[in-house]
């Protein structure tokens, strides 16, 4: 008998995918999925991947946790130097988001109609918004629900399409939402008006359940392929290297 | 008072120096912070009029990998939501930009960083510069946001060792904006855990890279052992979880929070 496909395996392999093709940029994966994801794209496809530690070094190191006193240090990537790379536009950063819309603008900041008088605080704007203006971005959604999903966010913290569209072609020159995976399907903005459509659902997940989850309409092809599975060879380095403890399966449980 | 305060999170905060201010009655604060659990403490104790800030998130236990996130703080939260501080809120890189341009003695530093984003309707006083070079096709130059300098009355960071003069260093991985700090303010003020002779100074940062704040940017330095507690301070020592998670546990109980706070303070 076959294995059943886990879900958090397919997510990773579907985040390893954003990073498919960046070549000798840093990518930034922000989370526990994102983190294996990306380790997984440098170890079985895109080795010229620099990435971090989390703290104040970039490292070559596969697995994804890796104590201090382990990690191969290829260069010294304080706070400060992260706005370097960042502002050079190599970097793919991967974050993620409380609310998103149809246009890829995200909030991470705050819920509620008055900014200054937030109904609910987050985080704040972290670096959201130099992060998207110069740099390629993806987002990482655990929980896909239409609390998340909305038809527009409190507050424009990572630029979408339809804002950079009202930019000049200089200043959004680097601009690229490339994906956002969540724990049903992953997503594009590859349609005509650049607004959000279904790439692949994960196995097992039907696309009646998406779109009672998503509270604005996604671009729905013809056709919805299938996310793919971690290929053998994947799936021995994420169960040997890269999350030997399985974490990832304690941030995405299996579907009952 | 406009006050800038070093380290990130809950990362090398100059706790001693704000606990020093606590025991003031200062208060009417402007505080500019990559900010961690002393923007709740001083939100909390009513001396916080206005916040510049990025994000205010001490790291907390990562459940999932026992390693840290960032948390979302909620001293920070609740009096944010009550209304009880105004505040600008900036990208970190806008912050960066902001602490340099004050430094630099500029008006302002343009960047793409907030383009297209809502921080022009977070900030309504936040304006655009047009380039005044012809852009890339010979064309018109971009439009840029225009940083405003942030200019501070005071920054206030802890770091690792220093001599009496007021020259210090940090011994751990990251300098964090501390220097910034200080050459963006008019009065920098330095704790470190240590004071040695100068002499010793390079030795007992380990080298001389680590000499990252020199004494034409401070005002006073003072040792103290533990400054940065209950945030970390490595490799001297780690964030004190069960203190933090002790004074978030009383954000909806202002006795227990007073209480804690007054404790806190007396040392």
């Amino acid at each position: 008998m076959v294995d059943p496909v886990r879900r958090a395996d397919v997510c990773v392999a579907a985040v390893a995918d954003c990073f498919s093709g960046d070549g000798g940029i840093l990518a930034n994966p922000i989370g526990v999925i994102p983190m294996i994801g990306g380790r997984l794209a440098r170890a079985a496809f895109e080795p010229a991947l620099m990435m971090t530690d989390g703290e104040a070094t970039l490292i070559a190191n596969a697995a994804a946790t890796v104590p201090a006193d382990e990690r191969v240090v290829e260069t010294y990537n304080p706070y400060r130097r992260m706005f370097d790379v960042v502002w050079s536009g190599r970097r793919h950063v991967m974050m993620g988001a409380s609310q998103i819309d149809r246009h890829g603008n995200q909030n991470i900041a705050a819920l509620g109609p008055d900014p200054q008088r937030p109904k609910v605080q987050l985080l704040g704007l972290r670096g959201a918004p130099g992060n998207t203006i110069h740099d390629t971005t993806s987002y990482w959604v655990p929980r896909h629900s239409p609390q998340v999903f909305v038809a527009a966010v409190d507050v424009v913290c990572g630029v979408g399409y339809d804002r950079a569209a009202e930019l000049s072609p200089v200043a959004a020159r680097d601009h690229e939402i490339r994906r956002v995976v969540s724990d049903l399907g992953v997503f594009d903005f590859e349609s005509a008006d650049h607004t959000m459509r279904i790439r692949s659902l994960h196995p097992g997940v039907d696309l009646d359940a998406v779109v009672a989850a998503t509270g604005f309409d996604l671009v729905v092809p013809d056709d919805v392929p299938t996310s793919r599975e971690p290929t053998p060879e994947e799936l021995a380095l994420l169960d040997e290297v890269i999350d030997p403890d399985g974490t990832r399966y304690r941030e995405v449980p299996d579907p009952a | 008072m406009t006050v800038g305060i070093g380290g990130w999170g809950s990362r090398r905060k100059p706790m001693t120096l704000i606990r020093a201010l606590l025991r003031t009655d200062v208060t009417d604060l402007h505080v500019v912070s990559y900010g961690g659990p002393e923007v709740g403490i001083l939100a909390a104790a009513g001396r916080l009029r206005h916040l510049t800030f990025a994000f205010v998130s001490p790291d907390v236990p990562n459940p999932i990998t026992g390693g840290s996130v960032p948390g979302l703080d909620p001293h920070f939260r609740s009096a944010r939501q009550a209304g009880a501080f105004s505040a600008t809120e900036l990208d970190e890189g806008m912050m960066l930009l902001g602490l340099q341009a004050a430094a630099w003695r500029v008006p302002f530093l343009p960047t793409r960083v907030g383009l297209g984003s809502d921080v022009t309707r977070l900030d309504p006083n936040l304006r655009t510069v047009r380039s005044p070079y012809p852009g890339p096709d010979g064309g018109e130059g971009e439009e840029l946001i225009a940083q405003p300098a942030i200019a501070l009355d005071a920054a206030l960071v802890h770091l690792d060792v220093g001599d009496e003069r007021g020259n210090a260093a940090f011994t751990g991985a990251d300098p964090y904006f501390d220097d910034l700090m200080l050459e963006a303010a008019a009065e920098g003020y330095v704790s470190v855990e240590r004071i040695v002779p100068t002499e010793d100074l390079v030795d007992a940062a380990g080298d001389v890279t680590r000499l990252r704040v020199g004494r034409l940017f401070t005002t006073g330095i003072v040792e103290a052992p533990g400054g940065a507690a209950p945030t970390e301070c490595p490799p001297a020592y780690g964030r004190d979880d069960d203190w933090q998670s002790a004074w978030f546990k009383t954000t909806k109980d202002p006795e227990a929070r007073d209480a804690m706070l007054e404790e806190w303070i007396r040392g």
